[in-house]
């Protein structure tokens, strides 16, 4: 009885495994299993809502109104600093008709917050609040104020998970902002650290330099902020140097990230259409 | 022992077996963090086989492969494989004074973890660092406590 018992489900599950690892077609049943383990999620996360509900609500008058006010200062700056890349992405798109190169531009965004859980200690995968229901699907870039945080591997109907850049078994195609030079940063299982493990010992990298995306690969768009390289030592008796970089987000201390939706198709040269900017609606927090 | 009272107390620490699971804890306690749900599972099939068992391991294992992010069925395959041995041995394991149960709760959890250790390398993931193994010591050490607990909540529930 016990061990037809055991024989049912273990062939069960290894249909399951393979199915699952070789094809999506079990993601209707992940999602309906999603709906039942989502309140033990929301529980997890309840501690952190109340705290942060509480902080907010018992903050005092004088210091939201300084807030406020430095929070206007801020968007002052921001807005004078787009008025400047209107007229440097006019000008870009110019120049790349000019060389005849296409030029991609135009990406929704959707702010999703953070849910404090940890789901395996050996993987840096995070929780976010918003789901295939906000239409998020797998492989979009996921950024934060400061840089590219990582990018959803699975989105369930409530939540998505995603992975950090620094987990060890996601690597992100890349270039330097100073020369252009492209490689590849890989993560290294710790937050404030990424390899670049494939540039030769006589590559133009020095520490500080700024690595941003380069847009191969498909997944990230080109030009954003990754992480900034601070150990640049030469292996002598190896063919590739050893170099470490800081990613510029803030990986261990995110509230809340951006998905991002780039657009695959590459607007026309002449067109010149605004950047869809689309604001969630409930980030009144 | 009738049908009713077992449901209640056993979905009860589940859950709370779940969300200890994945709470977000500091790092180092996040490293030492013990699989929970398999510590309950291991409890209710000692204390409950006749109601527990292989088959129900096996549902908690799907849903707590959803609620981890991994592979539909690792987590319930390897539930259902300890499950099996303990409610196996449960005869035996039940008069073993707590000390010697968490012998063999950490050679459960031993198994559990080569397991998933074998299916996470099957998956392709890089190597695991040394750290993924704390679980299973801090697990045995934490069974006294678990036991006497899930025995309370037994009794009373």
């Amino acid at each position: 009885m016990l061990n037809t018992r055991l024989l049912v489900v273990l062939i069960l599950s290894v249909a399951l495994l393979v199915t699952d690892y070789k094809t999506d077609k079990l993601q209707p049943l992940r999602s309906a299993l999603a709906y039942v383990v989502y309140p033990v999620q929301l529980l997890v996360n309840l501690p952190e809502d109340i705290y942060r509900f509480f902080n907010t609500s018992m903050m005092s008058y004088r210091k939201l109104k300084v807030e406020n006010e430095t929070l206007k200062r801020q968007q002052l700056i921001n807005d004078v600093k787009l008025l400047k890349l209107a007229a440097l992405e006019k000008e870009n798109i110019r120049l790349r008709a000019l060389l005849e190169n296409s030029f991609k531009i135009g990406e929704q965004v959707l702010i999703a917050e953070l849910l404090s859980v940890k789901l395996v200690p050996y993987e840096h995968l995070i929780l976010v609040n918003k789901g295939s229901h906000f239409s998020v699907h797998a492989k979009q870039p996921v950024l934060d104020a400061h840089g590219v945080v990582g990018q959803v591997i699975r989105a369930l109907p409530n939540e998505s998970e995603i992975m950090l850049i620094t987990d060890p078994d996601h690597a992100i195609p890349v270039q330097v902002n100073r020369n252009g030079l492209r490689t590849i940063a890989i993560g290294s299982g710790r937050m404030n650290r990424l390899n670049l493990p494939f540039l030769p010992n006589n590559a133009d990298i020095q520490p500080g330099d700024l690595l941003v995306t380069s847009g191969l690969g498909g997944v990230f768009p080109q030009g954003y902020p990754v992480a900034v390289v601070d150990k640049f030592s030469v292996q002598p008796n190896k063919p590739f140097a050893l170099i470490h970089a800081t990613p510029t987000a803030k990986l261990d201390k995110i509230r809340e990230v951006l998905i991002v939706w780039s657009h695959s198709t590459p607007v026309a040269l002449t067109d010149e259409k605004p950047a869809m900017l689309k604001q969630d609606a409930n980030d009144d927090k | 022992m009738t049908n009713n009272s077992a449901p209640l107390p056993y979905i009860f620490t589940l859950i709370l077996a779940m969300a200890a699971r994945i709470a977000p804890l500091p790092p180092i306690l996040a490293d030492i963090n013990p699989d929970w749900v398999l510590l309950v599972l291991i409890y209710w099939s000692l204390a409950t086989p006749e109601h527990t068992g292989v088959f129900s391991a096996w549902i908690i294992g799907l849903l707590v492969d959803v609620l981890t992010g991994r592979l539909l069925g690792q987590n319930a395959l390897i539930y259902a494989v300890v499950c099996y041995f303990v409610v196996r041995l449960h005869k035996r394991i039940r008069h073993y004074p707590v000390p010697q149960q968490s012998v063999f709760v950490f050679f459960c959890l031993l198994l559990a973890y080569l397991l998933t250790y074998w299916l996470e390398t099957l998956q392709g993931k890089s190597a695991l660092s040394l750290h993924f193994w704390w679980p299973v010591f801090s697990g045995a050490l934490f069974w006294p406590g678990v036991f006497i607990l899930l025995r309370i909540i037994r009794i009373r529930g």
